[in-house]
């Protein structure tokens, strides 16, 4: 084989890994992508069933109810414009309170209940999600 | 007054960036000059000299707490332990620009003393291009980082390391990683040296290995301790989130683990010149864009603790000049670059050459999963890309990979036949094919990847010590073993990831003082909670009483800690380590009705994990000294021969 017949196929084969990486990011990203909801965005629409969302707003006041198993919550998340129940099984984090941002990661259920995998609270004073504070920025509805 | 020195030090470095750049291009044009090409040597080396010392001013303003500096008013506080408080001094921004900084001054003082086996205008050209990256980043120090900054009034007291920091693992965490990145920038500057004076070929690619090896043993150090940090000090169980900031680590080393293959083509066989070059630039920019993400702000996640958008723009100018300028000397140049020797499609070059393939589409995978939430906030959409997207695309090409490096070093360089190859592999392929059979017998729901992952990991265990089939051990190569080991580490850090995530068992209860729950093999009683008080912390502290089966019980303290400068709540899981795996203990709230959350997990064979990665990083110190010992006593006897 030729030296430039071989620089040739070695160009095409690395042209070829990265279309190829592309493409694989493209189909995984279409299937796997995990959009951030606020129960606004949700509530009286199609609920993205079957998918790994985001869902963030502020626990409302006085709906953090425990079971009697000493592990799953059920809360309620509102912005504002609508409100989502959430049931969580797991170690809430600290800062986790009525009245305080939270984001959830989980998925839907056909109810429209939210169960939750993951909590988020607003990390310390000086973090905070930026995806919550941009939601909380355009419904105008909540500070923190 | 240190504050001021430092200051003063970084200005003179950056003087001295200046100097080591434009002597550089003028000793290369004016080729009747040799007086300025000799001149950026010693520049080099003092450049290197002031940023070390005025980093040193920095640790030392830690040391003494110096609050009227700003940076330690922010970051430190007067009873911070001793480690924490030096350690402090680059466990912040503006601290670890100027470490970044440091190494990469550090590293051009390096090749300027030791380097002397590329050709005299090659080096000089690499030497400019360093202190052009350095010069790059004195700017951003100065104008929009300045770690020296006074604060006037000086408070009482700094505010405080962010307790999840304040850990003897990652006290050493970003130094080892800014070492890989800045070894990098080594490796890019050597190609850029290269392509300038036209001059790509095995006598810069050896040049340029020592650096390349150095840098990835570093980043593999580094990524194996961020997983273990995050294993056990964020208290979630899981040792890879796909974390951008995981990713940050991850992605130059993908693209190092390429470069250290086809480096190796290029030194030894002639051949992958450009490809060589061109991995050269990307690995560079891949540890450009983890710089980028960690200290830009832009990201969502446990590590971005402060938005600062100027800064962000900085970096990200300065990234597109170095990354885009790299790119266009390339295109310029990539036609003066002559064709490397040839090979067949069945030979070592071709299994590097598939190495690096599969690599580059891990990397692209990586990468656009990484970038893509950021690019759609940008156009108002909010994303969060997580391992359902990671595991099953990078996954699946990082088993074909390791197929690949089962066989790679059973081939001869040039050209090899395929059922020679076959018949090399034949043990390692059986017990691949033996154990996919078994394992889904014995574990029927297993999931695939880790099914696939667990005999993957078995044929390249296998394959990898093949090597050294019916060799006198102690006359192979060091750098030989160092690969082997290197290998071995992938195959049982592949076997501790597929066990872990296949067999572990998790357990989430509410139990009284007293009460015993189960999980996997051990039974674990809640003996007491009670408060215990830390040199800067307080926290309440569970005992729990931990057997397996009829053993020897033994005690666990979870704890969940309280700091208070900053204020921040931490989970301090307990961790206790047997042969074939960790118990892992969370201690989480109590109810109204006075029980306890525990959450337990047994990993089996998790350590192997973090084995294999040290067994990688191993790996490569192995074939870093086997290869400057040989080349010294190279160098030695052609001596003796002249």
């Amino acid at each position: 084989m030729k030296a430039k017949k071989q620089r040739l196929i070695l160009a095409l084969l690395g042209l070829g890994a990265v279309i190829g990486a592309g493409l694989l990011a493209a189909s995984g990203l279409k299937q796997e992508a995990s959009f951030f909801y606020a129960p606004g965005d949700v509530v009286g629409s199609d609920l993205p069933l079957g998918k790994a969302v985001r869902l963030g707003g502020m626990v409302a006041d006085k709906s953090i109810r425990h079971d009697p198993d000493g592990v799953t919550i059920h809360f309620i998340v509102e912005d504002g414009k609508a409100a989502v129940p959430v049931i969580f099984k797991g170690i809430a984090p600290d800062l986790f309170k009525e009245k305080s941002g939270v984001v959830a990661e989980g998925e839907f259920r056909a109810d429209g209940a939210f169960i939750a995998s993951n909590l988020l609270a607003k990390h310390d004073e000086r973090y905070m999600p930026p995806e919550l504070e941009g939601k909380m920025h355009k419904t105008g509805s909540l500070t923190s | 007054m240190i504050a001021e020195l430092g200051l003063g030090l970084l200005w003179l470095a950056a003087g001295l960036a200046i100097i080591q750049s434009v002597l550089g291009m003028f000793g290369l044009w004016q080729t009747n000059r040799p007086d300025l090409g000799n001149a950026v040597r010693p520049v080099a080396v003092a450049q290197a000299v002031l940023i070390g010392m005025a980093f040193c001013c920095l640790i030392y303003l830690f040391i003494v707490s110096d609050m009227s500096v700003k940076l330690v008013a922010a970051n430190s506080h007067s009873d911070k332990p001793m480690l924490y408080k030096v350690s402090g001094a680059w466990g912040n921004h503006e601290g670890s620009m100027l470490l970044w900084v440091a190494v990469l001054a550090m590293a051009g003082g390096g090749i300027a003393l030791a380097e002397r086996r590329v050709r005299r205008d090659t080096l000089i050209a690499t030497l400019m291009a360093q202190g052009l990256l350095a010069l790059g980043f004195y700017a951003f120090l100065l104008f929009s980082s300045n770690p020296f900054e006074r604060l006037n009034p000086a408070p009482q007291d700094g505010q405080g390391l962010n307790p999840l920091l304040q850990d003897p693992g990652l006290a050493f965490h970003p130094p080892t990683l800014y070492f890989g990145y800045v070894g990098m920038s080594v490796a890019f500057s050597f190609a850029v040296g290269a392509l300038i004076t036209r001059d790509v070929g095995p006598a810069f690619a050896r040049a340029m290995r020592p650096w390349v090896l150095g840098a990835w043993v570093m980043l593999t150090l580094g990524i194996t301790a961020g997983s273990y940090w995050a294993y056990y000090e964020l208290g979630w169980g899981g040792w890879w989130f796909w974390d951008p900031v995981e990713n940050a680590s991850l992605m130059p080393w993908l693209a190092a683990t390429a470069l250290l293959h086809s480096v190796t083509v290029l030194a030894t066989r002639d051949a992958l010149r450009a490809w060589t070059v061109m991995l050269s630039v990307v690995a560079f920019s891949m540890s450009m864009v983890g710089t980028f993400l960690v200290r830009s702000g832009v990201l969502t996640s446990v590590h971005a603790f402060a938005v600062d958008p100027q800064r962000g723009t900085f970096l990200l100018a300065l990234m597109l000049i170095y990354i885009g300028g790299a790119l266009a000397l390339f295109a310029l140049r990539v036609g003066t670059v002559r064709e490397g020797a040839v090979f067949e499609p069945v030979s070592r070059e071709a299994a590097l050459v598939l190495n690096n393939l599969f690599l580059t589409v891990i990397l692209g995978v990586v990468l656009i999963g990484t970038l893509y939430p950021i690019v759609a906030q940008g156009f108002g959409q909010q994303v969060s890309i997580g391992p359902p997207y990671f595991n099953p695309a990078a996954g699946s090409v990082a088993l074909m990979l390791v197929v690949v490096m089962a066989a790679g070093p059973l081939m001869r360089w040039r050209s090899d036949s395929a059922s020679k190859v076959l018949r090399r592999l034949a043990i390692p392929v059986a017990i691949g094919i033996v154990s996919l059979l078994v394992v889904r017998l014995l574990a029927p729901d297993m999931g695939v990847l880790p099914w696939l992952g667990l005999s993957t990991a078995l044929l390249a265990g296998t394959g990898s010590i093949a090597p050294l089939w019916k060799r006198n051990l102690l006359q192979t190569p060091l750098f030989t073993w160092g690969m082997v080991v290197a290998h071995l580490g992938i195959a049982v850090a592949l076997a501790g990831m597929a066990v872990d995530s296949a067999f572990y068992k998790e357990r989430l209860v509410a139990v009284s003082e007293g009460e015993t729950t189960e999980v996997g093999p051990f039974s674990v009683k809640l003996v007491s909670v009670e408060p215990v008080i830390g040199p800067n912390w307080t926290a309440i502290e569970a005992t729990m009483e931990a057997r397996r089966g009829d053993g020897r019980p033994f005690t666990l303290h979870p704890q969940a800690r309280n700091y208070s400068t900053p204020p921040t709540d931490t989970s301090e899981a307990a961790i206790t380590t047997h042969l074939d795996g960790q118990l892992y203990a969370v201690l989480g709230k109590q109810g109204k009705d006075g029980r306890w959350q525990l959450r337990l997990w047994w990993k089996p064979l998790v350590t192997f994990i973090w084995l294999g990665g040290f067994m990688i990083a191993l790996g490569g110190l192995l074939a870093l000294v086997g290869r400057v010992w040989r080349e010294r006593r190279g160098a030695r006897s052609a001596e003796l021969a002249a």
